[in-house]
């Protein structure tokens, strides 16, 4: 985990959401430390309800409004002059805006509903450019224009003022992708980019991704729950659950050496070429457990075959350390 | 708590028995809902709550006050209330009756009253309360008394049951032509549905009461009561029917979808049966909801034609016909008491308006 | 587009030849015919007509054809403005009416405007600061004008005015004008006159329309596409005024539809009460008279007028939508 890294552009310590609702708060994230730096893909993986999502919201500031932060840090260009706490800025300052979108882009799941219908598309990139760059409105458009050509969107020219629901589903991604590159943002976070399209717009999307990706030297957060597409695109991974880093790694080690339980029972879960036919796919027992109902000890626990009992339900197991490969399992801590 | 006996309860529960426990959730529709209940039963036992037959006339007591019954005299405990003495005007030398404070007239239970017949069959003369003794211009006025002399509080407990059940029977109408159609309409689909749709689109688009006042302005000048109030039923329920369709066809457009619709369907039960057996109970809870939506829009258009006069007759008495003596500024400031029936008309419209938003949050809490 | 539009065209000619229709149904009701009721006035008066005449006045206005040939000569008629004599007054319907449809038109935009105007920014402040004081002030009137019908509050605030102000709250001129012809001085004394009973009218569907506003608004604020124009760093209220808002216009603008004839229904009843000189109290007059000609062209036009203002909303439902106006589908 030293060799050859890209500048530490963002850096997550300890970042703790809660969500007030009728019948008391729920915790979803709890202690979540990451990092991206310049040029590397951070895959960030688990089942749905793990706080992927949420993790990528408050680091922009824009959690619902039943959600706060309660604790730690999400520095950006972390260790440098201009070293700033996001945590720390009113979610509606100045300072804020210009990070969101100029700092850090934010590509997302839905295509269809990221996008309103009310507007082209050309607008919509437009105020994009124009929420961070003095430019006036017809060097905007003929940004948006290049831009559009520079995500593969064929006749450009034209397609700048069509309606989104005028787009196909990959186009439609195509634009959410320029959209979110308008400021030329250093930091790209993407939330589930292909889940909502089929396999081969899925390819070309993922393809685009990493090469605009290594081009541009950005740092990108890749949330997902596809071990393909980690497989895929990934440098790095962290693998959460219930709003905890149950696993960090390099993907090649992930792969290889998976450290933590639920790592394993997450890879055993993918189809492989590799299986007998009519073998079963391995699922993993029981489903995940609602944060207000979190588990005591390793909320993994109850689900985890490997539990060591009288131990991993009654003390939680030490957070991975930051930057450093491991995973929050007492198997591990043996190990080490 | 024990979660997984509530769990047991929840999976064995009927789709009405779901609803009803989500709806007891909502606390001011379990509010209306008592309101609505107390109403009808006011309605019911309008005559034995009266206390002046709501018909009797008498010019000599023409816009009286509102008088309140004493409860204590200088014996204790003792309610009553003061007879009516003719005192002569000395500028006109009009006649007028005023309370007499000399002439105590005892409250009693279950006092003998006008006769009238109880459900409309058992004839009797009990009423709540009356007064014992006393001549005919005596009564208790606790809301006052109109032009006529009429007693405003037993005219109002009487209206209660012609504004209410007036709108109960346009329901029902409604309900009958806006199931049926909005039936045919979600199941059958095609140029049938949309026919119907523009047709409910046309009704929608007309102004409604200058064209009721056209139709209850047309019904002819000798029919009776009974007559006339049949046909401003139809005629009020000629509207309410097209939102009732609508709620019906979007529902069966839903199930037509639905799983265990279409697992009926290829188990081979027939249509009726599908229908009644599997489709009916599942919106049977939105259907309750729009009617009780829909009822006090049916109040208030039977209100306002007979406030204008094109709508029920007297002697029939509703809460629109009692406004309509209430129209007259003038007359409004000498006898303010008159503008009492717009109590229960706005606090009818609020309760099944709060009842059915509880009704429906319950029986589409996703929706 | 245009598919839509010609949809839409279809579907409001054939509202107005149903209304048509019920206003003959209406004019045809009363037990005896147009000439009955006519002999009837003029006997009132001392005239008298004889058999032959009533049969040659019968034959004149089609009484002796069949229903459906009689519709069609007066349809022929009101097509080309005619639309008989008013029994009461003795004069063309036409000139009864006169200024009094444009006057109930006047007063049913103004309450259309009103209710837009208010419930607009009421519904939005509602729906983005959810649970607040403001909120539940709105909720508050929002059941207020729900519960009262426009004509009992008319009939509140013109008791409330008398009673406490001195004042008689009502008509729409003040008396100096109310015979004048028209004149700038006119137009600013109507213009005066013009919000109260607009207000009156407007409450119960700025009610409705807030309600409706601020459940469109809550739905269109959890949706991805303003999460988008968060991350895009354009301010709050540019991002909720720009695209939630603009969505939660459109349910909005269609509205209208149904809004603006009960509009016209409500200023009937509440002229009555405020005894405004729109058709309301005309219409009134001419039923209990049974003057069935004056009272179906009021309930024609009405009917006319209502499918123009819902024809009105259309288009500029299409114009706001761009998937109307480009694919022709909602």
């Amino acid at each position: 985990m030293v060799e050859s890294m890209g500048r530490h552009v963002l850096s997550v310590r300890d970042l703790a959401v809660e969500f007030g609702g009728d019948r008391g708060t729920l915790r979803a994230l709890d202690g979540v430390s990451l990092d991206l730096h310049a040029g590397r893909v951070l895959g960030v993986v688990g089942e749905s309800g793990c706080g992927k999502s949420v993790t990528a919201r408050a680091i922009l500031g824009i959690l619902d409004r039943a959600g706060k932060v309660t604790g730690g840090q999400v520095l950006l260009d972390p260790g440098t002059s201009s070293q700033q706490d996001l945590v720390a800025l009113d979610p509606n300052s100045q300072t804020m805006r210009g990070v969101r979108g100029g700092r850090i882009g934010l590509i997302f799941q839905e295509p269809m509903t990221a996008l309103s219908v009310h507007y082209t598309v050309g607008n919509q990139i437009v105020e994009a450019i124009r929420a961070h760059r003095e430019l006036s409105k017809a060097d905007a458009r003929n940004r948006a224009i290049e831009l559009l050509g520079e995500v593969g969107i064929p006749r450009p020219e034209s397609r700048v003022d069509a309606y989104p629901f005028q787009l196909s589903g990959g186009l439609r991604q195509r634009v959410g992708i320029a959209m979110a590159l308008a400021a030329d943002p250093q930091i790209l976070i993407a939330d589930e980019p292909t889940t909502a399209l089929d396999v081969t717009t899925q390819a070309q999307v993922l393809a685009l991704l990493r090469r605009l990706q290594r081009d541009k030297g950005i740092a990108l957060m890749l949330i997902t729950h596809d071990m393909g597409v980690i497989a895929q695109m990934a440098d790095d991974v962290a693998v959460m659950y219930l709003g905890r880093i149950a696993e960090f790694s390099p993907v090649r080690d992930l792969f290889a050496r998976p450290r933590h339980p639920y790592t394993r029972a997450l890879l055993r879960s993918v189809p492989s070429i590799r299986a007998e036919p009519r073998d079963r796919l391995a699922t993993i027992g029981g489903t995940v457990p609602h944060p207000g109902a979190r588990p005591s000890g390793c909320a993994f626990h109850p689900r985890c075959p490997e539990v060591i009992a009288g131990r991993c339900d009654q003390s939680a197991p030490r957070p991975v350390p930051p930057l450093e490969a491991g995973a929050a399992c007492f198997l591990n801590e043996g190990a080490a | 708590m024990s979660a997984s006996l509530t769990d047991d309860r929840m999976a064995q529960a009927t789709q009405l028995q779901l609803t009803w426990w989500r709806f007891c959730r909502h606390k001011l529709a379990l509010i209306s809902l008592g309101v609505i209940v107390t109403f009808y039963v006011i309605a019911i036992f309008a005559d034995f709550l009266a206390i002046t037959d709501p018909h009797a006339t008498d010019a000599r007591r023409s816009y009286m006050p509102p008088q309140a019954i004493q409860l204590f005299d200088a014996d204790g405990f003792n309610p009553h209330v003061n007879g009516l003495k003719g005192v002569r005007d000395l500028k006109t030398f009009k006649m007028t009756f005023a309370p007499d404070q000399g002439r105590k007239l005892k409250v009693v239970m279950f006092a003998h009253g006008y006769e009238y017949n109880l459900f409309g069959l058992i004839p009797t003369d009990r009423h709540l309360f009356g007064i014992e003794g006393g001549q005919p211009v005596d009564g208790i006025f606790l809301l006052g008394t109109d032009q006529l002399g009429r007693d405003v509080y037993s005219r109002l407990i009487v209206a209660t049951r012609i504004s209410l059940f007036i709108g109960l029977a346009g329901v029902t109408l409604s309900l009958f032509l806006g199931v049926m159609l909005g039936g045919i309409s979600g199941l059958y689909g095609g140029w049938v549905d949309t026919i119907i749709q523009r047709v409910i689109e046309v009704v929608r688009s007309i102004p409604t009461i200058p064209l009721w006042m056209g139709l209850a302005a047309a019904l002819p000048n000798t029919w009776s009561v009974t007559q006339v109030y049949f046909a401003i039923t139809i005629i009020i329920s000629l509207v309410g029917w097209t939102e009732l369709a609508r709620v019906v066809r979007g529902r069966f457009l839903a199930l037509r979808e639905e799983d265990f619709v279409i697992a009926a369907e290829l188990a081979g039960a027939g249509q009726t049966r599908i229908i009644v057996r599997h489709m009916l109970p599942s919106f049977l809870s939105h259907i309750i909801a729009a009617v009780s939506l829909a009822l006090p829009a049916m109040i208030v258009s039977e209100t306002s034609l007979s406030f204008l006069g094109l709508g029920l007759r007297p002697p029939a008495i509703s809460w629109g016909i009692l406004l309509q003596d209430a129209q007259n500024v003038q007359v409004l400031s000498g006898a303010p008491w008159l503008l009492v029936a717009a109590a229960p008309v706005i606090l009818v419209i609020l309760a099944f308006n709060f009842l059915g938003d509880g009704l429906r949050d319950a029986a589409d809490p996703y929706g | 587009m245009l598919i839509y539009l010609a949809r839409r065209l279809v579907l409001a000619a054939i509202t107005c030849i149903a209304i048509s229709i019920l206003t003959f149904i209406i004019i045809r009701l009363p037990p005896g015919d147009f000439v009955d009721a006519y002999i009837a006035n003029l006997a009132s008066n001392g005239s008298v007509v004889s058999a032959d005449q009533a049969q040659a006045m019968r034959r004149e206005y089609g009484l002796d054809q069949p229903v459906i040939i009689q519709y069609g000569m007066w349809m022929s008629r009101v097509v080309v403005g005619d639309f008989g004599v008013s029994m009461m007054w003795r004069r063309p319907v036409t000139e009864v009416i006169g200024d009094r449809l444009w006057l109930t038109m006047a007063v049913s935009f103004s309450a259309l405007f009103l209710t837009w105007t208010i419930a607009l920014p009421i519904g939005i402040y509602s729906a983005v600061r959810q649970y607040s004081l403001g909120d539940y002030a709105a909720t508050l009137l929002g059941f207020i004008g729900l519960a009262i019908p426009n004509f009992l509050l008319a009939l509140i605030l013109m008791y409330l005015g008398f009673r406490y102000l001195g004042l008689s709250v009502g008509g729409l001129f003040s008396p100096e004008f109310s015979q004048a012809p028209w004149s700038m001085a006119k137009a600013w004394d109507l213009a005066k006159h013009v919000p109260l009973p607009a207000c009156v009218l407007a409450l119960a569907g700025t009610a409705h329309q807030i309600r409706i506003m601020r459940a469109n608004l809550l739905d269109e604020l959890r949706r991805p596409y303003v999460v988008t124009a968060r991350a895009k760093g354009i301010s709050e209220l540019h991002t909720v005024l720009k695209y939630p808002v603009r969505a939660a216009l459109n349910p909005f603008a269609s509205s209208i539809a149904y809004l603006f004839p009960y509009l016209v229904s409500g200023s009937i009843i509440v002229s009555l009460v405020l005894g405004l000189p729109t058709v309301g109290p005309l219409l009134l007059q001419a039923l209990v008279a049974q003057d069935m000609f004056l009272a179906g062209t009021i309930v024609l036009l009405l009917g006319i007028m209502t499918v123009i203002g819902t024809l009105v909303s259309d288009l500029l439902l299409m114009w706001i939508e761009p998937r109307i106006r480009l694919q022709g589908r909602a």
